[in-house]
């Protein structure tokens, strides 16, 4: 279920931009606020969610005193009463299924209005002893709160179109899902949030780094130069060594690559597994997931985690907690290391022979195929498929800031495979030798888009003009439930000091903080809309984009 | 746990014997400090809760008593002793304090004065994986006259050469001058892996390093080692491009060809079986590599890697000379924020002590004293019209009055006599200077002191 229209109507304090791509079909609408607006937005940003809290702490008190209310009046059946809850369930929704920045001022306007409601319930409830007079009061009170939140429901519009189909699907599971906090850093209230939650933990905060390009205000921008490990103690205690060592490698980049990334993450957890020893009176499924949080939280700090880190460590979370409480330590141990070997062994080893077999069915005599940046499963389908004999030369194509191409077309090279060398600047030029474009995926979301490296979305925008076959790989273990349909949304900003180059001893942008309207942007990923992409090769086959919500489907059930 | 400290406080400090034939090295004062307390601070304020101390059962017992280091140091100071007379270096001490090691450690030398920034040589250390991670620091010249020197200040410091590559980081070359005989001689293959290399001179060691425990197995092995500095570093630095240690493959053959070979291969063993399958993996599938322009993988395959952290700006003082040792009293109080006057101190209305002057405890201070640019012990007695500056005077000294010390360094528990002028002197302890005495440049010591060349 797509959905493409995202502008809420009763937006009245916010002014938009709306930005048409020529090539593509979305429109891009970018709220710009005048100068008083955005910190109206941000106090009812913050009303709507304190409103939402208190009004959940409200509900859950009516709740008890409603279940009173039941076990009192159990003659009357009031199966109204039972309904009552439901529909004040839904007003707070509006905040959980919405989408980023578009959409939050919308549900502040939703949940005031409810609240207006509560008061008629509060009022019935300390009466018990009228039962006859007060219920035709207290029904009448109910019918009246109904319409209220009904009529609340309707207010934001389309946005709220799927919430009447939600709302017995919420009543089974009652989770509110907020923003996750690292596209909401110009939001104060988040991060002072997260600076509470990070010092419970005694993590330090890193600190965010230089100027903000404002499309992009709302994402973290760290410095290189800046490591989180100067505000730790030296011998860590409070984090593991290898965990430490592992942040630091995700900050420098030494460890860069989905894949490389998870592997290198299920290995640190392997060694705090192994010297991990449980606490007296504590049991190991729960402690140890508990000793985990600040770990990961401390990886976020360094480096955002990828969609592939966030699925092994759902994956590892559940098999901890599903250790039974009468197995030994040491059996718990060997058995989540072996866990844990078997993941690596089968969703990233196994799955990129299996793509590789998929691939090279793909791969003909006399191909030319076109690569971008340094996909690890990508050069290992390239390899593999050349030393199966097939005659194909490679295009890498290349960009600016990380310039990971050049690894990519060191470790072809160094197979024999015959490769060309370009710029992202030279794509149309070099396009019409091609005859397939391999890439490589970061992740594939729920709505089918690709999430990868910087770049590719040309490269795929650009290979559809002119009529040449994208074929994305990735493992099922990269699919996430996220949807997104353009890259502002959720990002990585990366340090803005890569993007200074030194040629004959000049550094043209060595000063660039000081010029006051410069700006320096350092995107990392990028989003492929499913029209230009035409085939994923995956462990299960070869699926076309719009089919990834059935893999995650099948993949739930499964679990 | 990550890292154990280990602090090495058994030097004699055989380049100034006439301040150190009395009082051990690791104890003279600094800014009115014990100079180990400054090593001590720096691993504290890092974070560190314990350090193991290897020390001569002489500093042992001072350290003991002292009530100053008791209050300043917090930590838990593990002091293992070593006979004086036995001549061990500072790897033998290593050595000798194997069991302890559980973990890499991380050595300090006592008379290392420093405001770096430790995470910097750690986080080599942690990121890259490596053996041996060092620290060094541009070398400051010397702008203060010593006393006691005759003539030209003397060039024979014998250089050290180092080699690094391209982003300054990765130690490649080390050698000093004193090991070379005609030319430096850098092997080939080092030339065809990293061309293109950074020879430095002119930096100051820090002897402070990090170490991977398999290095003190090793050392455990190798029992011809017997510096860490001298030999130790060098040979780590020589081994990383060394033909055994680039093997691509974990192989089970090559591992036991190697067990083959004679004790110097234990390193590599050690550092080999601990290369996981699961870390070669996160290698191979990292887009990452820490030079370009040839065919081969992240650090060209090497295992065994040295780093150093090259400090540009910043403080860090090596106090083993006597120049170095009145530098480091010149800068050495910018360090701590104590009170340049010590609250006990007995100082008379009417004296006039500079601002960048350090006045330690139960200090008497007589009137129309003058004191400039100084640091002035414990326990001294200044008398009237006093002229000091620019000196270093030691606890317990007396100074009688109408002196004027100028340049000097008095060491503890001497007399000065009344109305003499000592300029530019470095005055042994236990002296006593007659009064009216008028000593320019002179190293004044006892008859006993003179012996033990």
């Amino acid at each position: 279920m797509k959905r493409e229209s995202i502008v809420p109507a009763a937006c009245a304090a916010v002014t938009y931009t709306v930005l048409c791509h020529p090539h593509h079909h979305t429109v891009f609408i970018v709220l710009t606020d005048g100068p008083g607006n955005k910190d109206d937005i941000t106090r009812s940003k913050n009303e709507g969610k304190e409103l939402s809290k208190e009004e959940k702490q409200r509900l859950r008190k009516q709740k008890k005193q409603q279940k009173k209310q039941k076990e009192r009046k159990n003659e009357k059946s009031e199966t109204e009463k039972e309904k009552t809850p439901v529909s004040l369930l839904p007003p707070p929704r509006p905040v959980a299924t919405q989408k980023a920045p578009s959409a939050l001022p919308a549900p502040a306007s939703a949940p005031i209005p409810v609240p207006a409601s509560a008061p008629f319930h509060s009022s019935p409830a300390p009466s018990p002893a009228d039962k006859p007079a007060k219920s035709k009061a207290e029904l009448k009170a109910e019918r009246r709160a109904r319409q209220e939140t009904d009529r609340a429901a309707k207010q934001p519009g389309s946005s709220s179109s799927g919430i009447k189909t939600k709302v017995p699907l919420s009543e089974l599971n009652p989770v509110v899902k907020r923003l996750p906090e690292h596209v909401q850093v110009d939001d104060p209230a988040v991060v002072k949030r997260l600076a509470k939650k990070l010092e419970r933990q005694q993590i330090p905060l890193r600190s965010d780094y230089g100027y903000k390009v404002s499309l992009f205000s709302h994402l973290h921008q760290y410095s290189r130069k800046a490591p989180l490990t100067q505000q730790l103690s030296i011998p860590s205690t409070v984090i593991h060594p290898s965990i430490v060592r592992l942040g630091l490698q995700y900050s420098q980049g030494i460890v860069a690559g989905s894949n490389a990334r998870s592997v290198a993450l299920l290995h640190a957890f392997k060694q705090v597994i192994r010297d991990y020893t449980t606490p007296p009176n504590e049991e190991l499924s729960r402690d140890l997931v508990n000793k985990l949080k600040p770990y990961i939280s401390f990886l976020n700090q360094c480096r955002p985690l990828s969609a592939s880190m966030g699925n092994a460590i759902k994956y590892i979370k559940k098999e901890i907690s599903n250790i039974p409480s009468q197995c030994k330590e040491e059996e718990a141990k060997t058995k989540l290391l072996t866990c844990i070997d078997r993941y690596i062994e089968e969703k990233i080893v196994l799955a990129a022979k299996a793509i590789s077999k998929y691939a090279i069915e793909k791969i003909s005599d006399g191909d030319v195929i076109l690569v971008y940046g340094c996909s690890s499963l990508v050069n290992n389908i390239l390899c593999e498929a050349f030393e199966k004999s097939r005659k194909f030369r490679v295009i890498v194509v290349d960009s600016r800031p990380r310039l990971e191409g050049r690894e990519a077309l060191r470790r072809l090279v160094q197979r024999g495979i015959s490769c060309t060398y370009v710029l992202i600047s030279a794509l149309s030029y070099i396009l019409p030798e091609v005859s397939k474009v391999f890439l490589g995926a970061h992740a594939l979301l729920a709505n089918g888009y690709v999430m990868s490296r910087v770049g590719t979305s040309q490269i795929a925008l650009v290979a559809r003009t002119f009529n040449v076959p994208v074929l994305v790989c990735c493992e099922t273990y990269k699919f996430c439930e996220k949807v997104q349909t353009d890259s502002f949304v959720s990002n990585e900003l990366d340090d803005p000091d890569d993007l200074m180059v030194t040629r004959k001893g000049k550094t043209q942008l060595e000063n660039w903080q000081d010029v006051s309207s410069l700006g320096l942007l350092n995107l990392v990923y990028d989003v492929t809309p499913p029209d230009f992409v035409d085939l994923v090769i995956t462990d299960l086959g070869m699926i076309p984009c719009t089919s990834v919500p059935v893999v995650l489907r099948v993949k739930n059930l499964d679990q | 746990m990550e890292l154990q400290a280990v602090l090495m406080a058994a030097g004699g400090g055989s380049r100034m014997m006439d301040l150190t034939y009395n009082t051990r090295k690791p104890l003279l004062p600094v800014g009115n400090k014990p100079l180990i307390w400054y090593p001590l601070n720096l691993l504290e304020r890092v974070g560190f809760e314990e350090v193991i101390v290897i020390t001569t059962k002489e500093v042992q017992k001072m350290i003991s008593t002292d009530p100053k280091m008791k209050l300043d140091v917090k930590m838990k100071l593990d002091i293992v002793c070593i006979q004086e007379d036995a001549d061990m270096g500072t790897a033998d001490a290593l050595r000798h304090i194997q069991q302890k090691i559980k973990t890499d450690i991380l050595v300090v030398s006592c008379d290392l004065i420093t405001d770096a920034a430790l995470h910097e040589v750690v986080d080599l250390f942690r990121a890259h994986n490596a053996t041996l991670s060092m620290l060094m620091s541009k070398a400051h010249e010397f702008t203060e006259t010593v006393p006691g020197q005759k003539g030209k200040k003397k060039t024979g410091e014998q250089r050290d050469f180092v080699g690094v590559d391209g982003t300054g980081k990765r130690l490649l070359f080390m050698a000093n001058e004193a090991d070379l005989d005609k030319g430096l001689v850098i092997r080939k293959s080092i030339m065809r892996k990293l061309p293109r290399m950074h020879i430095k001179t002119g930096l100051v060691d820090a002897h402070l390093y990090c170490l991977k425990k398999s290095v003190v197995d090793f050392l455990a092995d190798n029992k011809s080692v017997s510096s860490i500095r001298g030999e130790l570093v060098p040979y780590l630095v020589r081994k990383q491009f060394s033909k055994s240690m680039t093997s691509p493959n974990v192989n089970d053959e090559a591992d036991q060809k190697l067990k083959k070979k004679d004790g110097n291969a234990n390193l590599e063993i050690q550092i080999l079986s601990r290369d996981e399958v699961l870390l070669q993996l996160t290698r191979e599938r990292s887009c990452w590599n820490d030079h370009r322009g040839d065919m081969s993988e992240a650090y060209h395959g090497v295992r065994l890697r040295c780093y150093v952290h090259i400090m540009d700006e910043g403080m860090c003082y090596r106090v083993n000379t006597l120049a170095a040792y009145i530098e480091a009293n010149r800068l050495a109080p910018k360090l701590f924020d104590e009170p340049a006057v010590h609250p006990s101190a007995a100082i008379s209305v009417r004296c006039l002590i500079g601002a960048d002057s350090i006045i330690g405890a139960s200090c008497q201070i007589s009137d129309k004293a003058s004191i400039k640019r100084s640091m002035i012990g414990a326990s001294t007695t200044v008398r009237e019209k006093v002229k000091v500056t620019n000196s270093i005077i030691m606890h317990g000294v007396t100074i009688e009055e109408g002196c004027n010390i100028q340049g000097s360094v008095i060491c503890s528990n001497t007399v000065i006599g009344r109305g003499a002028d000592i300029k530019y002197c470095l005055v042994g302890s236990a002296q006593r200077i007659e009064p009216e005495a008028e000593r320019t440049n002179e190293v004044i010591v006892g008859t006993d002191q003179l012996m033990e060349i």
